[in-house]
């Protein structure tokens, strides 16, 4: 009777279910709150509002309807169970949830998903799979650029865009000239990684990892 | 988060229209602050107005051989523009200055002037704070702050502008343009943009509700050395201390403003007629009647040697 494949629940499954009933839970006191609310402050109880966006992710194209609150991080990981950008800080301060929008670096955290009608993003996922990394995925693991790995997915969105900023001449709190095109130095990358925080301390193989894939010695 | 109900604005009319018709509409472009705020419940629109689809994205040369920078220009692409590199150098220097790459990448000009205090006092709901909720009283007061205002703060609040670019904005004499509901334009000089707290901290900027920056105009170029020197608790991706925004001539003349001591970018252009005597003399004049508390007195020091660093960097050009 007891079978024992109906406990082979994944951690992440585990989680999964958690957050399940945990918004089970969130639904109906909102909806709840809203006549117990004394009159004149019920409008902040206001009820979820729903809208339609389509997003282009991973050359994949999704019609979704999301509460209006929904972040782009949250519409990757809960509603496309794309769990490879992760939730650090969910304010704009660690990276980790770094993701390209229309080619270009973002907190995806800070971005409301109803915003980027039509867009094209490019989450961790999109850049390399285990059979064909992507060089720089490569370079990480070659140069042990984590311990944890959380904030990895982040840091290696970043650095691609990173290298795509240099290449492009964007100049640096740290460039010398603001005329001459940046150089891709160790202090350059230090710079402009400086939006990804890593807690585990690897920071200094993430730059060796960075500097082979920007062709420069390790 | 509190709900709320979104549309997409199409013209700035439209836009200025819809936030004076919705109770509790607030316009939102690149939300790097506002949706922060707003996951704390700091802010709680009940209706945002998405101003992105309304073009102000470029940058233009003025009759006068200026620049004008729509409201919509992100921060990355204005520090990268090569006219604003050559000729307005204090501008790219305090973008790059400012937040990460990832934040640069959205952040708008517009949205940059905006961006409310980092006070931590604001910031926690749990604390009274006059800028967040008028007539609690101010917690920074007394409280830890050696963050804080050194001047022009008042007894409802010490709260510092954390913008980079702003302080650079001052020293180069932008204007602020426009666009109220009805479709009424106006044209507000820097100085005039930022408020100091008084008994009314809530109020950051003199900008009426509803009213839609379109554009920034940067006056022709100045000329001189330009330089932003930024001092921090860490060397990057940090709010300044104190920062100065310097474009100084051959002859030693020039303007300074600096971020990181007040309500807005502090500058006084008496006190500039005393940059040739050297940095003393000038931050005596410019941080006159400064009020700084216990822990953050140190920043009137700091004024001084960051202005001398600047203008021993601008003798050599």
């Amino acid at each position: 009777m007891n079978d024992l494949t109906d406990f082979k629940l994944s951690r992440r499954d585990v989680l999964k279910a958690g957050a399940a009933s945990a918004t089970a839970a969130v639904v109906p006191s909102l909806a709840g709150a809203q006549p117990s609310a004394t009159p004149s402050n019920a409008s902040t109880a206001a009820a979820p509002v729903l809208a339609k966006v389509s997003l282009t992710i991973n050359g994949q194209r999704h019609q979704l309807e999301v509460d209006t609150r929904t972040s782009l991080l949250d519409v990757l990981r809960e509603n496309l169970h794309l769990t490879g950008t992760k939730k650090g800080c969910d304010h704009g301060q660690c990276g980790a949830c770094t993701i390209m929008l229309d080619g270009r670096r973002i907190n995806s955290c800070l971005s409301l998903a109803v915003m980027h009608e039509g867009a094209a993003i490019t989450t961790i996922e999109g850049l390399g799979t285990p059979d064909k990394l992507h060089p720089m995925q490569a370079a990480f693991i070659k140069h042990d650029g984590y311990q944890c790995g959380y904030c990895t997915p982040g840091q290696i969105c970043s650095a691609v865009a990173v290298l795509d900023e240099i290449k492009q001449g964007i100049p640096s709190h740290v460039s010398g000239s603001l005329t001459e095109r940046p150089l891709l130095s160790a202090d350059e990358i230090r710079e402009r990684m400086s939006g990804n925080i890593c807690r585990c301390g690897a920071y200094s193989n993430i730059v060796d990892a960075i500097t082979e894939v920007a062709g420069g010695a390790a | 988060m509190k709900a709320f109900t979104y549309q997409r604005a199409t013209t700035a009319a439209q836009a200025a229209d819809a936030n004076a018709r919705t109770p509790g509409a607030r316009f939102i472009a690149g939300g790097t602050n506002l949706l922060d705020l707003m996951k704390l419940e700091i802010e709680t629109p009940a209706h945002l107005i998405d101003v992105n689809g309304l073009g102000f994205d470029q940058i233009d040369a003025t009759p006068d051989g200026g620049l004008r920078i729509g409201a919509l220009v992100r921060n990355t692409d204005l520090a990268a523009d090569p006219r604003v590199r050559k000729d307005y150098g204090v501008l790219s220097r305090a973008l790059l200055a400012g937040a990460s790459g990832q934040l640069r990448n959205k952040a708008t000009t517009a949205g940059n002037l905006l961006q409310r205090t980092r006070c931590p006092y604001f910031y926690d709901t749990n604390q009274p704070c006059n800028k967040r909720t008028p007539g609690t009283g101010c917690s920074a007061i007394g409280g830890v702050n050696r963050q804080h205002a050194v001047i022009g703060s008042s007894s409802a609040c010490i709260a510092t502008h954390p913008s980079d670019m702003a302080v650079a904005m001052r020293v180069l004499d932008a204007t602020v343009e426009t666009v109220r509901a009805g479709g009424a334009t106006r044209v507000i000089p820097m100085a005039d943009f930022h408020r100091l707290p008084g008994d009314t901290p809530h109020l950051d900027t003199v900008l009426e509700p509803g009213e839609l920056i379109t554009s920034v105009t940067l006056p022709r170029p100045l000329g001189g050395v330009h330089i932003y020197r930024k001092v921090r608790d860490r060397a990057s991706y940090a709010f300044a201390l104190v920062s100065v925004a310097a474009v100084i001539q051959q002859d030693g003349t020039g303007r300074i403003a600096v971020g990181g001591v007040a309500h807005k970018p502090w500058r006084v252009e008496a006190a500039e007629a005393r940059l040739p005597q050297g940095a003393r003399a000038t931050v005596e004049a410019l941080l006159a009647g400064a009020k700084p508390t216990k822990e953050n007195a140190f920043k009137v020091t700091l004024v001084e040697r960051t202005l001398g660093a600047v203008l021993a960097a601008a003798k050599k050009g």
